[in-house]
């Protein structure tokens, strides 16, 4: 296969004396769908916002199709064809839905600048195509900070996929939704990402989801790299078998001293 | 020199900041657990020098000179942290919750009502108080004479410092008070009643800010100027120190004291500019000040804010009959009327223009009157020193203000919410310095008078539809850009800094070039103004313009593109009718900022919108909405 669209190497971060990721490495191949899982403090984030420039890193490399971004901006990461989701969703909540994504044209066939044009009429056909395809066609008109949740991260997808990207970086795409969504939304993104050869780098709690998509695993315990491989490689392995039982014994153990006391 | 000397002046120097010291602690500390800018801070400066003046000759003559004099002094600070324990109970808790903007305004209501109420109560003299009891002479310091007072002055700050050192670090009070400087939020979700931190925080603040007027008594008779004096630089001081620091603020304090100090030997014309310069190449530096902390607010929107419509066919039917009847005014109108009605162009353009960085933009100018006056004061010029006619200072003035505004913005959309503010406020002050300092250029206080339009537009008349003209040109140039790309991206860096940065706009730059267009438009309502009145003076780049402005703003409504329009024909009306009539004016005007905050946050035209044009999402929808976005206001960007 062709060189991989995204290759970390050697990331390291740390905050104070917490190292929050310590020498992390992987690759995303294109097409794929790429989770990086962990408990939490995992370092899951802090990985992501490197890559995604929001961080800058203590060490180590990012590359894109070969191109070095390491501690870019993100506005210029995102120039080079990388979209973005985040945990908490961050949209243009006094714009209309479809202005959401029309911003996105706008800053891609840069114009931003522009002083004269309507701004509500520029890419609207192409806007609505997109959200045509996850499903908010129907809402376009609606002001987005007033969507229930699950269809503001649709939104957000959207706009991701408006400049066409290769990469798509999405930090618990699924966080803060009902599960029903979170499958819903999970397998939209999987089945238009597939479709468009978009890769994927997500970072997800839900094992569900991920088990579900996830092409490669890349699981992280106190910044540091425990597995990578195949979902069932990654099932299968003690060292995850015992922070994940061993994650879940904590959370037990608390909930049985709470409901002594 | 006499090194001798300079250690006189470093003395002084040293009393001056414990002066700059107590007021700033009791600001800082205010705004590090309330999040509030506290612009009343000077008045509680104020009332503390006037308490001290009364009780001072009440408990003398009873008590004895030593006992009434420094029972008075306390006792002074004490009342004052009343009546901020009064604002507290009555203004502030309110709007614990509304945008920077409202909580500063409301607190500058307050500013203009304690105005008024000092002039009434005390007179509009200067009043001397008593020489402090036990203090009354000179030591000699290296063959100066040094008065002793001043040292009781010096020893006053670290003596404070050192109180609060305790107090926050070894009361559970203060321990409380830190907690909440660190995070409010979270010491609420503890059981901290927060209401009662608050208000025992507003007495803390208060009590200081008394205490320093109080102590200043001796030194400076109390006098109605005292409020506005100070503030701007317990600002600095406090900004510089980083917002919430006491540690900080004292640094500060003797770093602007000591600069005040020795500055005024070197290059006596940059005293009033000194601070000012210093807090802005601080927080090119160091943003967030010496020893502050980075804010996280990523988004700076208003309560309310709505997508933008075209305009429907009834609204198009108003514009048209609106302008239209403008043009026919002359016909009805004498040449007063003419006056008032042009006046009201320049300001309806000056609130747009403001609007247009603050409403689109999230970026909220306290300083805006800076590129309003910078355009009036470039077309003086060019008529006064170097001869050009009205059509070239026209056109010529506003580029001026432009220049400034892209100079002055290149430092300013560096930082954002409060931070903006006070660096906005901070260089129109120095424009204001300039104007009042450079007395040869710009005749100071007295400012520039003869500046007419060519005869060809002298006339009355001719000069109302010039101004139309050109104050309606500009402001159709910011409507479009408003509902063009650029006004969108203003609108997305607002809504989402961090959406904004990742669809690739750059966001810093795309401020800055709406600051500087705003203050080049602001610098044609400048320019236009200061022909029609035929003078101009620093009152049109002094703070009480910039908050004029913002007034009218918010009194037509921020989130609408007609409400800057109407606040600044209603602002100015109303001023023109009721200024003429009342002693009461400030007083008027700051109660009217108090209402408006409190009970009609989205001003005339904001209320008409929700009024007339109802659509599916208002309601419940509405409410849900501004709730989501005030938790999403304090949440972090920080990564987890």
């Amino acid at each position: 296969m062709s060189e991989p669209v995204l290759q970390v190497e050697g990331l390291r971060k740390a905050f104070g004396g917490v190292i929050a990721v310590d020498t992390v490495s992987f690759e995303v191949a294109a097409g794929r769908l790429f989770a990086i899982i962990g408990p939490n403090g995992a370092g899951k984030s802090t990985c992501f916002n490197m890559v995604g420039g929001q961080l800058l890193p203590d060490a180590g490399r990012v590359q894109l199709a070969g191109q070095d971004i390491t501690g870019l901006p993100p506005r210029r990461i995102w120039r080079l064809g990388v979209g973005r989701t985040f945990q908490v969703a961050a949209t243009f909540t006094a714009m209309t839905v479809v202005e959401n994504v029309q911003m996105a044209f706008i800053s891609h066939r840069r114009r931003l600048r522009a002083l004269l044009p309507t701004a509500r009429k520029l890419y609207r056909a192409e806007a609505m195509a997109v959200l045509e395809r996850v499903g908010m066609a129907d809402q376009a008109e609606r002001q987005c900070g007033l969507l229930a949740y699950g269809d503001i991260k649709r939104v957000e997808l959207a706009i991701a996929l408006a400049h066409e990207p290769r990469l798509l970086l999405m930090d618990e795409p699924t966080a803060g939704m009902a599960p029903k969504e979170r499958i819903a939304l999970m397998a939209l993104t999987a089945d238009i990402v597939r479709e468009r050869g978009i890769s994927v780098l997500f970072t997800e709690h839900d094992m569900d989801v991920v088990f579900a998509h996830a092409d490669t695993l890349l699981v992280l315990d106190r910044g540091r790299t425990v597995a990578t491989g195949t979902p069932d490689a990654v099932r299968d392995n003690p060292e995850v078998q015992r922070i994940y039982l061993g994650g879940s014994g904590v959370e037990a153990a608390q909930r049985a001293m709470e409901a002594r006391a | 020199m006499d090194p001798a000397f300079f250690f006189i002046q470093f003395l002084s120097g040293l009393a001056s900041a414990s002066n700059l010291f107590l007021i700033a602690c009791g600001l800082t500390i205010i705004f590090g657990v309330t999040r509030i800018v506290n612009f009343a801070h000077g008045s509680f400066y104020m009332l503390g020098a006037y308490l001290a003046y009364t009780l001072t000759a009440q408990l003398m003559p009873i008590l004895g000179d030593v006992v009434g004099f420094w029972l008075a002094i306390p006792l002074a600070a004490a009342a004052v942290g009343l009546l901020a324990v009064l604002m507290e109970l009555l203004l502030l808790r309110r709007i614990y919750h509304s945008h920077e903007l409202f909580q500063l305004l409301a607190t500058f209501g307050v500013v203009l009502i304690v105005q008024d109420l000092v002039q009434t109560v005390w007179g509009p003299e200067e009043l001397f108080g008593p020489r402090a009891p036990g203090f009354t002479s000179f030591v000699v310091i290296f063959g100066f004479r040094f008065p002793e007072y001043q040292l009781v002055l010096i020893a006053a700050g670290p003596l404070v410092l050192g109180a609060i050192w305790l107090l926050f670090n070894r009361t559970r009070w203060g321990n409380l008070v830190r907690a909440a400087t660190q995070d409010r939020e979270m010491v609420g979700a503890l059981g901290v009643n927060q209401a009662r931190l608050f208000t025992g925080v507003l007495f803390l603040g208060g009590f200081l800010a008394g205490l320093a007027g109080a102590l200043q008594l001796p030194v400076e008779p109390a006098n109605p100027f005292m409020d506005v004096n100070i503030i701007a630089e317990a600002f600095v001081v406090t900004v510089i120190g980083g917002m919430g620091n006491v540690l900080g603020a004292f640094l500060a304090a003797l770093i602007i004291a000591q600069l005040q100090a020795f500055g005024i030997l070197v290059f006596p014309q940059i005293t009033l500019v000194l601070p000012f310069l210093v807090m802005a190449l601080v927080l090119v530096v160091r943003p967030w000040g010496l020893l502050g902390k980075p804010e996280t607010t990523t988004s700076h929107g208003f309560a309310g804010d709505r997508p933008l419509r075209p305009l429907g066919r009834t609204q198009q039917l108003l514009i048209a009959g609106t302008v239209a009847i403008l043009l026919l005014l002359p016909l009805v109108l004498g040449e007063y009327g003419q006056k008032l009605a042009l006046e009201v162009f320049v300001y309806a353009l000056l609130a747009f223009s403001l609007n247009f960085i603050m409403g689109a933009g999230g970026m909220v100018s306290f300083g805006h009157a800076a590129y309003f006056g910078l355009g009036g004061y470039g077309a003086a010029l060019l008529v006064h020193h170097l001869g050009f006619g009205m059509e070239i200072a026209l056109l010529a003035a506003p580029l001026f203000a432009g220049l400034g505004a892209l100079l002055f913005g290149w430092f300013v959309v560096r930082l954002s919410g409060v931070y903006f503010a006070m660096l906005t406020l901070a260089f129109a002050q120095i424009v204001w310095s300039t104007a009042f300092q450079w007395v040869e250029l710009t005749g100071g206080d007295n400012g520039m008078i003869g500046i007419w339009p060519s005869d060809w537009a002298s006339d009355r008349t001719v000069y109302y539809y010039l101004s139309l003209l050109v104050c309606g040109a500009a402001i159709a140039f910011l409507w479009r850009a408003s509902h063009a790309p650029f006004g969108y991206t203003l609108r997305a860096g607002r809504d989402s800094t961090l959406r904004a940065d990742a669809i690739g706009i750059d966001l810093k730059r795309h401020q800055w070039l709406a600051f500087a267009l705003a203050g080049t438009c602001a610098g044609v309502a400048g320019s236009v103004f200061v022909f029609s009145k035929g003078n101009i003076d620093p009152g049109s780049l002094a703070i009480p313009t910039s908050v004029d402005a913002l007034v009218m703003v918010l009194l037509g409504g921020i989130q609408t593109l007609t409400g800057p329009l109407v606040g600044g024909a209603v602002f100015h009306l109303l001023e023109a009718q009721i200024l003429p009539l009342t002693d009461y004016w400030r007083a008027l005007l700051g109660a009217a900022i108090l209402v408006l905050v409190i009970a009609f946050p989205m001003g005339i035209a904001g209320f008409l919108r929700d009024k007339l044009l109802p659509d599916d999402d208002r309601g419940d929808d509405q409410r849900e909405a501004a709730a989501r976005g005030a938790a999403e206001k304090g949440r972090a960007e920080a990564p987890t």
